[in-house]
């Protein structure tokens, strides 16, 4: 039990890293991680002893991702909710802008695709790994990975020629 | 090509640090004469670096309470079910409700329970106009109803009786949840107005939450969690009215 505890609190920071990544935003980012830790800890005994335990809890987000993407969850108004994005500020105006640029065209991209390139670029996952996380085969992880970085290599590049806040967003 | 010839494959490979030392070589000395793979080899890297400086202070970030709690299972700090309501009912009376709401939305946001409130919404939107058919199983064999929709929902269901305030059981169907089974039983007053109530288990288990509040379509619905079961209760009246009647359910769900 006590042993148990310890290893989900310890997944917690990078959970919330991948989850801000994926969402874009900081509050339904912790609220995609609240709902994994929660169907993890439901789901516990499924775990097989042994094997990785946070590629098991990426596992678990991907699925509750996936789904809340699915139900459309924004679907009920709430009048109150004047959540906006808020990324975090790096050292200088230039800096936040061109990384503003970044998250901008990391949310163009398909949800397949933004997985794929998280899970590899930013969680630093093997293809095998991240196949594993998302279930399909190593061959579409390749794919999803060259489109990916494709189409952020282009509008990275189509947004470098307007001036700052202009960006061309597809 | 020459027996230099480069995999799309391999040179995500590269990128990520993911090639066999033996190739690596091999790899560098293909790039070097091709210059335009080399340059996307370049801004793949580049990309991974910024993703990593632009997403890893949030490492650094000290994770809010309630993720902390959810990692442990642990509830918050028990309390006897009569203070539990008073609670409830406190914070719902202090403060206003816009006050507390708020509050409520920006802690306790959970897209899931959300989306549980919608899915509550749209059952009583299909079924409540129903005429013929609203329910599978009537009031009349009410014993047989509660049987077997706690069989399939998993867990002892209690139906509320709301006769106080002038409703009365129309009765009750199972529904396909998000989840899985979920349990729909309806009520109805003299005049012919309808709320349902929409019962899960399991989802957010160990779980309590207040009382929330949402509206789509002209439905007003409570929804909340306790211990195994989530509750929604939607109809076509007033906040305030609507206030009345959760506050009835729940405290009879907890006697």
């Amino acid at each position: 039990m006590e042993g148990r505890d310890r290893d989900f609190v310890q997944h917690i920071p990078r959970l919330r890293r991948y989850a801000r990544a994926l969402t874009g935003d900081r509050s339904r980012a912790d609220d995609l991680v609240q709902d994994t830790l929660e169907r993890a800890l439901v789901k516990f005994h499924l775990w097989r002893p042994g094997s990785d335990l946070r590629a098991w809890m990426f596992t678990i987000m991907h699925n509750v991702y996936i789904n809340q993407v699915r139900a459309g969850a924004s679907a009920v108004v709430s009048p109150l909710d004047d959540e906006t994005v808020q990324p975090a500020i790096r050292a200088t105006q230039s800096d936040r802008l061109e990384v503003l640029d970044l998250q901008t065209a990391l949310l163009s991209l398909p949800e397949d695709q933004r997985e794929v390139l998280l899970l590899v670029g930013l969680e630093q996952m093997t293809y095998d790994e991240a196949a594993g996380v998302l279930n399909v085969p190593i061959g579409t992880v390749m794919s999803r990975l060259s489109r990916a970085r494709e189409r952020l290599r282009m509008s990275l590049k189509s947004g470098a020629q307007h001036p700052a806040g202009l960006k061309v967003v597809k | 090509m020459s027996e230099l010839a480069v995999t799309e494959a391999e040179l995500h490979a590269h990128v990520d640090g993911l090639l066999p030392e033996a190739r690596r070589a091999e790899v560098e000395e293909y790039l070097a004469t091709h210059l335009e793979d080399a340059q996307r080899v370049r801004d793949w890297r580049e990309q991974n670096a910024e993703l990593r400086s632009w997403f890893d202070p949030v490492l650094a970030e000290s994770a809010p309470a309630r993720l902390r709690r959810a990692a442990t299972g642990s509830r918050k700090p028990p309390l006897l079910p009569a203070l539990r309501f008073a609670a409830v009912v406190g914070w719902i009376a202090l403060g206003g409700i816009a006050g507390w709401f708020l509050h409520d939305y920006r802690i306790e946001k959970s897209t899931d329970t959300v989306a549980f409130a919608h899915r509550a919404v749209v059952a009583h939107i299909v079924y409540a106009p129903e005429v013929r058919h609203p329910v599978e199983v009537g009031a009349e064999q009410e014993a047989h109803l509660v049987a077997w929709l706690s069989k399939r929902i998993g867990g002892n269901l209690k139906i509320p009786q709301l006769a106080s305030l002038g409703y009365h059981l129309v009765g009750g169907r199972l529904l396909p949840g998000n989840q899985g089974p979920v349990a729909q039983f309806m009520f109805q007053d003299g005049s012919g107005q309808r709320l349902t109530l929409y019962v899960r288990n399991g989802a957010a288990e160990g779980k309590e939450t207040a009382f929330r509040y949402a509206q789509e379509r002209g439905i007003s619905v409570f929804y909340w969690v306790d211990g195994r079961f989530g509750y929604a209760i939607s109809g076509e009246i007033n906040k305030d009215d609507l206030l009345r009647v959760a506050n009835v359910v729940y405290q009879q769900l907890n006697p």
